[in-house]
């Protein structure tokens, strides 16, 4: 029994040999590149020395842990992460949301096509183009935005340094950015309600506002949901670039991230154990999160991402 | 009767109001959105010597292409070009090479163990192993200063081959069953019948695979540190925002020191030919946008 399920075993690989070395190369790929980081994250419990490596270096235990939980900057770090995704939640997250609505609203499809061209178009530009112009803007020597406020009688504001100001210029940054992207999976979830919903609301005597309220809005409630719950799930990521190249001396006690603050004392300062360390701290509790908020999802009767 | 066709009168009288509404907002909106490209643009094409930093302008006071034609002369911006062209063209071609056959093999119901590799390309989406594992490895790997650096740890992605499958799932297997009857092996029937069907999905995965290698800054932040194989983006970093810091920036410093061409015009100069590519291949990726936003939706 045992040696002809081998056996069958062996056919069927023999059989589709072609099909393992179609997925060789990728398969390789995972290993490689995901698995082995993801064994090198036990340095996070030794004194890493490249020198030694890992299987020479010293164990600590949670020393590394212990440390980053006492040190003033883990409440930084915390601090600045959720200052930035609550006000992305608050203000970035509705905006794709009312954009679909007006969008959906045309009746002028060339019109329409235009206005969806021009605002997705800033989602494909890098940051470092988006921070760039942002600094051809708002800088205070000779921003854009800074002239013109001259010119109409005001003072000059120093956007980019003020630290009252960083987390603020930071939405607005990716509102510019992603606000128009973010329209897609609503105005695809819009085009799937039942347009016998509309007429039999214009029969009621529904106006607009009214449909968009009472069909439009509950048309696309899960999806709204679902996408509300996988961002809460995320709550403990800041795109690492933005806030890299946004970061200045003025601003940096605002501004500095877990990554951040992985790059500068990992990369910059070869503190590996320690960074690595940091890294798995934020990597353990988004996970905790991300298989929370799907459980969530289900909850609410979506099938959730995973 | 008379009071039904006065109810629908004023009904399309506020709907004349409220499209006229939402088309300005919307107008409105889309203003908003384009007028820091357009500024970048204006800035770009004026003229060197009559341009004015501390004055606003919504035209250029002289047309003048002479911070493009400087740009243009400098080794260090042409290489960095040539850097990222390289990236956007071999990465994007065995990134996609890569992708679609693995996708394609676990795809195919009958292969033993896909419910392993399936479990083990998943895990990968759920758990991120943070910033320095993949840096030491990198490192140990000893492709640090090399190009591959900037390739082989983005190659592929769990999200991207999870989708592909997807796709790949919806080809129904009869096709593959009747290519068999007719005598077609695998390779075959890969060759045959698979590839050519999935050709304009290939071409969506392709365009957001080289708008992701073109915008290429932090693995070239992390990997490379000799400037002569920088890409585009990390050049732009050093001339946009880290001017200041210039010094250390090799390449910008060299370029920015020796001309009489204002920053300004020169920065948005390099600002628009980035943008060129992307506006290039924009209108094809507008077909696809569905399926980028399904993987930019679930992604990260």
């Amino acid at each position: 029994m045992g040696a002809s399920r081998l056996k069958q075993m062996w056919s069927g690989i023999a059989r589709d040999k072609f099909l393992y070395v179609l997925a060789l190369p990728g398969l390789l790929y995972f290993l490689i590149f995901k698995y082995v980081p993801m064994w090198g994250i036990v340095i996070s419990f030794q004194n890493y020395s490249p020198y030694q490596g890992v299987l020479g270096s010293p164990w600590v235990g949670f020393e590394h842990f212990q440390r980053f939980f006492a040190n003033p900057d883990f409440y930084t770090l915390f601090r600045n992460t959720m200052a930035i995704n609550v006000l992305s939640l608050v203000f970035f997250f509705p905006l794709p949301i009312l954009l679909s609505l007006m969008l959906n609203e045309v009746r002028t499809m060339v019109y329409k096509k235009i206005i969806q061209s021009i605002v997705y178009l800033p989602h494909f530009l890098s940051w470092v183009i988006i921070v760039g112009i942002t600094f051809l803007l708002f800088s205070t020597g000779d921003g854009a935005i800074n002239q013109l406020l001259v010119a109409l009688g005001f003072a000059k504001f120093d956007f980019l340094t003020n630290k009252n100001f960083f987390w603020g210029m930071l939405t607005a940054q990716s509102i510019w950015k992603d606000a128009g992207w973010g329209t897609i999976i609503f105005l695809a979830s819009m085009a799937s309600i039942d347009p016998q919903l509309y007429e039999a609301g214009k029969m009621d005597g529904a106006g607009r506002f009214r449909q968009m309220w009472h069909i439009t809005l509950p048309g696309i409630r899960p999806v709204i949901i679902i996408l509300l719950i996988l961002r809460i799930g995320h709550i403990m990521d800041v795109g690492f670039e933005q806030v890299f190249l946004m970061m200045n001396g003025a601003v940096s006690e605002v501004a500095d991230v877990f990554d951040t603050y992985v790059y500068r004392l990992g990369v910059k300062q070869g503190q590996f154990s320690y960074s690595t360390a940091v890294g798995l701290f934020k990597s353990v509790v988004g996970l905790l999160l991300v298989i929370g908020a799907n459980k969530l999802a289900k909850k609410f009767g979506e099938d959730g991402v995973y | 009767m008379s009071e039904q066709v006065h109810a629908s009168a004023i009904t399309t009288k506020s709907d004349r109001v409220f499209n006229i509404v939402n088309a300005v907002l919307l107008a409105i909106l889309g203003i908003i959105t384009f007028f820091p490209l357009y500024y970048v643009f204006v800035v770009s094409f004026s003229d060197p010597s009559s341009y004015i930093s501390s004055e606003f302008k919504l035209l250029p006071v002289k047309w003048s292409l002479a911070s493009y034609k400087y740009l243009m002369s400098t080794d260090a911006f042409i290489r960095s070009i040539g850097n990222s062209a390289f990236l956007a063209i071999i990465g994007t071609a065995l990134s996609l090479f890569v992708t679609s056959c693995l996708s394609y093999a676990i795809s195919r119901k009958r292969l033993q163990g896909r419910k392993i590799m399936m479990l083990m390309i998943l895990l990968t989406t759920l758990f991120n192993p943070g910033i320095i594992p993949p840096y030491l490895l990198v490192r140990d790997l000893h492709l640090i200063n090399s190009t591959w650096s900037l390739i082989l740890p983005v190659l592929t992605s769990g999200w991207y081959v999870l989708l592909m499958k997807g796709f790949f799932d919806s080809i129904p297997a009869s096709l593959e069953e009747s290519a068999r009857i007719d005598g077609c092996n695998d390779i075959s029937v890969w060759y045959r019948i698979i590839l050519p069907l999935s050709l304009p999905s290939l071409a969506a995965f392709g365009l957001f695979y080289a708008v992701a290698y073109w915008n290429t800054f932090f693995t070239a932040l992390l990997y490379i540190n000799d400037f002569t194989k920088q890409p585009l983006q990390v050049l732009l970093q050093n001339m946009l925002i880290d001017a200041s810091t210039a010094a250390g920036g090799g390449a910008a410093a060299e370029m920015m020191s020796e001309q009489r061409i204002p920053p300004e015009t020169l920065k948005m100069a390099a600002v628009v030919i980035a943008t060129v590519p992307i506006l290039l291949v924009y209108p094809f990726l507008q077909k696809h946008f569905a399926k980028g936003a399904m993987v930019g939706s679930v992604k990260e």
